[in-house]
């Protein structure tokens, strides 16, 4: 489990997290949701030790993060996998060596068991044998879902998705959606999600942390969305059209 | 404080070890072609350059291939051809790094639990200082060379009277100046150049913005060094 505890950070004189609690489950899809600027990949990157806590306190299974010294830090990281917005993969690698990076650096796997393991993560995230593609000849679902095989390679204990399906289309966005679902409960991981994405929130939803203005403004699950009384987080789900509709047929 | 990253015990050798082979490739081995091109052209022009300065009927004919090995030697190979390398490998290793920053590869390496400043930067440091000296070699070897073709071929000398002028008054010592102030240089320009590219931050503009500062940095510490360790070495 993760938890964050009153953190905040402010950049110049704009506090962009105030004042944020909350608990992140293992073996859930927890969602971090709220407008463009809010402050959620802030609150992300805070969490992984990219920015810097103001005051606060990141537990990972009890461990503060950022108080743990260098090596400390760099030995919980080895515990986490990140799917990035824009992939993030290695341009000089191929596929393959993208995803095999994380086990040559920290394992002593034989090479056959580094590349068993590849191919597995590559055919879990449906890229088999497309392990000699360079991220350029990668179309932006396909880096999306390479990204993730290197994020779950090395068996990682936390996931984090940083906007996993944004600039996709929407069937892809469902199966990433969909991918990391199921690779958060069959391996009990703890995924963080961002995302401003509508369907991922009620399609996998489990534990949702909604930031408005940089504070925690709303918590609960997808099924406690639909009956929300938050102003707020009305406005924000249900914008469209097709929300809407979707509200008003989970609530006749 | 990058430095004190950089150099930190590496975490596993046997991937620093090929990336340092995979650097020796990118950093050395591709800048040989630009090397020997320039290396044999500035020979010749030096050699031809000092035919018709020494029109004195009174100074011998090996002077041309003495002072084509000497300035060869201690200047052209080891400061210019750095300062063209500094254009070339450090715009490439600054575009590179920074490029790695702005789409997030860096944040990605430190989220694994890797030392990103020691994996990207330690293993361009050391393939440089391995391998410039080797292409220093090369140059001066094909700069005299240069010299050579092109003197006899314009007629300023003979094939003996050169031979001689670079045999002549020969000191090995001045080898020594030459590569201490390549390996110096090689360090320079790896490290000012991954440092700005490290330190890259927003988009394609600050990539760019990166690359050119990494050169003219390098260029302007490659002269001052030049200068200091010429009054170290040479200045008696």
């Amino acid at each position: 489990m993760i938890e964050i505890k009153n953190i905040n950070k402010t950049f110049g004189d704009r506090q962009i997290v105030k004042d944020v609690s909350f608990k992140f489950f293992p073996s859930k899809t927890n969602l971090v949701i709220g407008e463009s600027g809010c402050g959620k990949t802030t609150i992300l990157k805070l969490m992984v030790g990219l920015h810097q806590l103001d005051s606060g306190s990141v537990l990972f299974d009890g461990l503060d993060f950022p108080k743990l010294n260098q090596d400390d830090q760099q030995d919980v990281r080895k515990k986490i996998g990140m799917l990035f917005q824009g992939g993030a993969l290695f341009d000089s690698q191929t596929l393959e060596e993208n995803v095999r990076f994380p086990l040559d650096m920290f394992t002593d796997l034989s090479l056959k068991e580094k590349l068993d393991r590849v191919n597995f993560c590559l055919q879990r995230v449906q890229l088999e044998g497309k392990n000699g593609l360079y991220p350029a000849e990668l179309s932006g679902g396909m880096k999306k879902r390479a990204a993730l095989a290197r994020a779950i390679a090395n068996n990682p204990r936390y996931l984090f998705c940083d906007e996993p399906n944004s600039g996709l289309d929407p069937k892809t966005a469902i199966v990433i959606d969909e991918l990391i679902k199921d690779i958060t409960h069959e391996y009990n991981i703890t995924t963080i999600i961002v995302s401003h994405d509508m369907n991922s929130v009620i399609e996998i939803g489990d534990n949702i942390l909604f930031i408005h203005k940089g504070e925690n403004w709303w918590t609960g699950n997808k099924s406690e969305i639909f009956h929300t009384t938050n102003k707020e987080l009305f406005n924000f789900v249900f914008a469209g059209e097709f929300m809407k509709s979707v509200f008003k047929v989970q609530n006749k | 404080m990058l430095m004190m990253r950089v150099f930190k015990k590496p975490q596993k050798w046997s991937v620093y070890y090929k990336q340092i082979i995979f650097e020796i490739d990118n950093i050395g081995i591709s800048s040989l072609p630009i090397v020997a091109i320039i290396s044999i052209f500035m020979g010749g022009i030096i050699t031809i350059q000092a035919a018709f300065s020494i029109s004195n009927p009174l100074l011998p004919l090996y002077v041309l291939g003495f002072t084509a090995r000497e300035s060869i030697i201690l200047e052209f190979s080891p400061t210019i051809v750095c300062l063209i390398l500094a254009g070339k490998v450090g715009s490439n290793i600054a575009s590179e790094i920074g490029a790695m920053r702005i789409t997030e590869q860096i944040d990605a390496l430190e989220i694994m639990g890797i030392n990103s400043a020691g994996y990207l930067i330690f293993p361009k440091i050391i393939a440089a200082i391995i391998i410039f000296p080797f292409l220093i070699a090369i140059s001066m070897f094909l700069g005299i060379l240069g010299g050579y073709v092109m003197g006899i071929s314009a007629g300023a000398c003979s094939s003996y009277q050169y031979v001689y002028g670079i045999q002549t008054y020969f000191d090995p010592n001045k080898l020594y100046y030459s590569f201490t102030k390549v390996v110096v240089f090689a360090f320079i320009i790896t490290s000012i150049s991954s440092y700005f590219g490290y330190n890259t931050s927003g988009g394609a503009l600050e990539v760019g913005k990166s690359s050119t500062k990494a050169v003219v940095y390098s260029s302007v510490l490659i002269l001052l060094f030049g200068l200091i360790l010429t009054n170290i070495f040479l200045n008696h």
